[in-house]
């Protein structure tokens, strides 16, 4: 039992150390991260001694970029389940390595959206309220609170899974498939839940029309499930290039076909929504007025959505050609479709609520320079948390990482500090 | 095989996975300005003014307090009061009367848009008046139409009543079912039983998803640090109620609940110059609202469809 523990702290010892070797690249990399993370911890500190003041916010449009931004990233960490889910559900081996990476990603973006919510509280100080026993949780009244565990129980899901299979490897042992299957059955389920309980937040308020709709749960998850594995397509590339861990086309394109389907359900949603607005002409469409054609001489958003419409529907025209299994065809349709659904998500969807507000007024809303700020720095944390887990993970896939080298072959320990020249032998 | 990239190094276990001389200063120095520029980035951070202390921290949530926490709260707010005005606020914890559920009534017809209510409120309750912070909202309503998306707030003429419009002053509607009572995610605001919602101040986390939830706009949020003039300030002060507020955290209308639960009219109403607002215990049946409630062929509960089931109730003579 001591030795086991012992073990196990100096596997973090070594993961921790690796984090901090790498050749240059991987330095100026983490430096300018660490850079603009510095630039979001300087706005949140202005914003944390002024008050929300210093973003474009106010009590009419009560939410802004910090909420838009989470919303999007839960839909990333949700997205994960689609690698996931062809693994272990219909045996994919394809992808089977890769797991690993969309469930780091998962916890990336997990931390992201804990980030952002902080980020988005009044009182931060008093964020005790909101843990169970010691503070007043309203659960499960508030959609809020089914939030706050859901997206806790997922980091620590996919913390355990990840964690659980990489010390394995390390380890050189083979997981005890009841130590981590069940979880990941749960993890696919809770992955739907996050991303349903963050549509319910909106969902569920009556007063606000342009969200209170049924459809929109299942367009955060087609988005979802469009955007996430999109950014793994792009995020497995960067691996296979700056490593020498091997990730094979045939992986790319079975996400590719998820991204497809996702992407064309995504659209008829859109389309669905847009129809029911639009024709019924009742009282309430004001909202999805100044979204997509402007209202009163208010039309802030109109050049966005109608951006993210366009992208949308060339990656959907792209991603149903076959032209789009050439990965440099890919590559452009998972950016189009990332930056699509980023905006629809954010600006398209939380903005859009606010104006008019409940009481007819148009007030516009467009983010301030320092909420900006705080907004590039979660990201860079994000960015950073991210390549660190895969500065430890690959070299444990690899098996350049493991317990036995530690022991008795320390001169390779770090031959992944110079993944260049190991790539070129 | 692999290519060492950097000079090579003396082969012993030191030199792999301890440090040597030159790497220990070289991480050190990267430690060392890597806590510079973080330091540099909390910068901001001195000047802060408002930080909570420990007791302000640690204190407890409004129903779990005993009589003597309160106690000591409600003397640390007025020291907090005095120390900031410079003069001592009477701060009470008023609880709600036995046998009486409020409502209030507002005349349509009488209402001439003067927004004398509105003032009155910002004067009782200590909004902050800069930023500005009100919760009365006067809506000019376009003759004949109650669709809110064709009111005007900012309507600037040079008299009241204009011909074609009628007025209608929009508050916190102290719902029978309040959609921000139940999104609240840690329990600060909630029904009292006197029908009046209320916000503990000290407990809010400032997430503003009641804000969102609320299908009136009833409730404000305290962007900034809220100012006041220590001349303006109200010295008749409750806990639920018109104590001042802290930045981070939302407020919105309580019926006046330092006067009404002692009885008095709130400020609103007795400010008014037409008699358009009445306020009274509907549980009575001898009441003016319960009357009102009673012969008023007609009254409106605003956006009714949406079930919040509103305690307040606009009115039109016949």
């Amino acid at each position: 039992m001591i030795q086991a523990t012992r073990n196990y702290l100096r596997f973090l010892a070594r993961c921790g150390r690796i984090a901090f070797v790498g050749d240059w690249r991987y330095y100026a990399w983490m430096g300018s991260l660490s850079l603009v993370c510095l630039l979001g911890i300087n706005a949140y500190a202005r914003q944390f001694v002024q008050g929300l003041v210093v973003t474009g916010m106010s009590d009419e449009v009560s939410w802004g970029v910090y909420i838009a931004n989470f919303t999007f990233l839960v839909g990333v960490a949700a997205a994960a389940v689609m690698l996931v889910i062809p693994v272990y559900v219909y045996d994919n081996a394809e992808l089977h390595d890769l797991v690993i990476f969309g469930e780091l990603l998962a916890v990336a973006a997990i931390l992201m959206c804990l980030a952002f919510v902080t980020v988005d509280l009044g009182r931060p100080d008093r964020f005790w309220h909101l843990i169970p026993g010691i503070g007043q949780f309203n659960f499960p009244a508030s959609m809020l609170s089914w939030d706050v565990l859901v997206l806790n129980g997922y980091l620590l899901l996919n913390l355990h899974i990840c964690g659980y299979l990489l010390y394995s490897r390390y380890c050189g042992r083979k997981p005890a498939r009841w130590f981590y299957i069940p979880f990941v059955f749960v993890a696919i389920v809770w992955a739907v839940s996050i991303h349903t309980v963050t549509a319910f937040l909106y969902v569920g308020l009556g007063g606000r029309p342009f969200w209170n709709s049924a459809i929109v749960g299942p367009r955060f998850l087609a988005s979802a499930f469009t955007a996430g594995p999109a950014l793994i397509i792009l995020a497995l590339q960067i691996i296979r290039r700056i490593t020498d861990y091997g990730i094979t086309d045939k992986a790319l394109l079975t996400l590719r076909s998820i991204v497809q389907v996702s992407m064309i359900i995504n659209v008829f949603l859109l389309a669905n929504e847009v129809f029911k607005e639009f024709y019924s002409g009742n009282l309430h469409v004001a909202s999805s007025k100044y979204l997509f054609v402007g209202l009163h001489g208010h039309h802030a958003l109109v050049p966005w959505i109608w951006t993210a419409i366009t992208f949308n529907l060339i990656a959907l025209v792209l991603l149903v050609l076959p032209l789009s299994r050439s990965l440099r065809w890919l590559n452009f349709t998972c950016i189009l479709s990332i930056v699509g659904i980023w905006i629809e998500k954010g600006m398209g969807l939380v903005i859009p609520g606010f104006i008019p507000t409940p009481l007819g007024a148009l007030i516009e809303y467009s983010p301030s320079l320092n909420e900006t700020l705080v907004c590039l720095g979660i990201w860079a944390f994000g960015l950073l948390c991210y390549t660190v887990f895969l500065r430890m993970a690959v070299p444990i896939l690899q098996g350049r990482l493991s317990h036995s080298d530690g022991q008795a072959l320390p001169a390779h320990s770090t031959p992944a500090s110079r993944p260049s020249a190991a790539s070129h032998l | 095989m692999k290519a060492p990239a950097t000079p090579p190094q003396p082969a012993t276990p030191a030199g792999q996975e301890g440090m040597d001389r030159r790497s220990f200063l070289r991480t050190s120095a990267v430690v060392a300005s890597g806590m510079a520029a973080l330091a540099a980035s909390l910068a901001p951070l001195r000047h802060l003014t408002d930080f909570p202390s420990t007791e302000q921290f640690l204190q407890k949530y409004y129903k779990e307090m005993t009589p003597a926490d309160m106690a000591r709260v409600l003397k640390r707010i007025e020291d907090e009061v005095q120390k900031q005005y410079g003069l001592r606020p009477h701060v009470k914890d008023l609880k709600p009367m036995n046998g009486v559920e409020f409502v209030y009534a507002l005349n349509l017809t009488r209402c001439i848009g003067c927004r004398k209510c509105v003032h009155a409120c910002v004067a009782e309750n200590n909004q902050s008046r800069n930023p500005e912070i009100q919760y009365i909202r006067v809506l000019r309503m376009p003759h004949g139409s109650m669709d809110l998306e064709k009111a005007e707030q900012n309507y600037q003429p040079e008299s009241v009543p204009e011909k074609g419009f009628f007025y209608m002053p929009v508050q916190c509607q102290q719902c029978r079912n309040p959609a921000c009572v139940k999104v609240c995610p840690v329990h600060a605001t909630w029904q009292e039983p006197d029908g009046v919602t209320v916000i503990d101040y000290d407990w809010c986390i400032g997430c503003r998803y009641c804000e969102a939830a609320c299908p009136y706009w009833a409730r404000r949020f305290n962007f900034a640090k809220p100012s006041l003039p220590a001349d303006r300030l109200n010295l008749d002060m409750a806990y639920l109620g018109n104590r001042p507020r802290k930045r981070g955290v939302m407020e919105k209308c309580h019926f006046c609940l330092q006067r009404t639960r002692v009885g008095r009219y709130p400020a609103c109403l007795e400010v008014c110059p037409v008699g358009a607002r009445k306020f009274g215990n509907v549980l009575d049946p001898e009441s003016e609202v319960s009357y009102i409630l009673r012969t008023k062929r007609v009254f409106i509960q605003l956006k009714e469809e949406l079930g919040t089931s509103p305690r307040f109730f606009y009115y039109f003579d016949v």
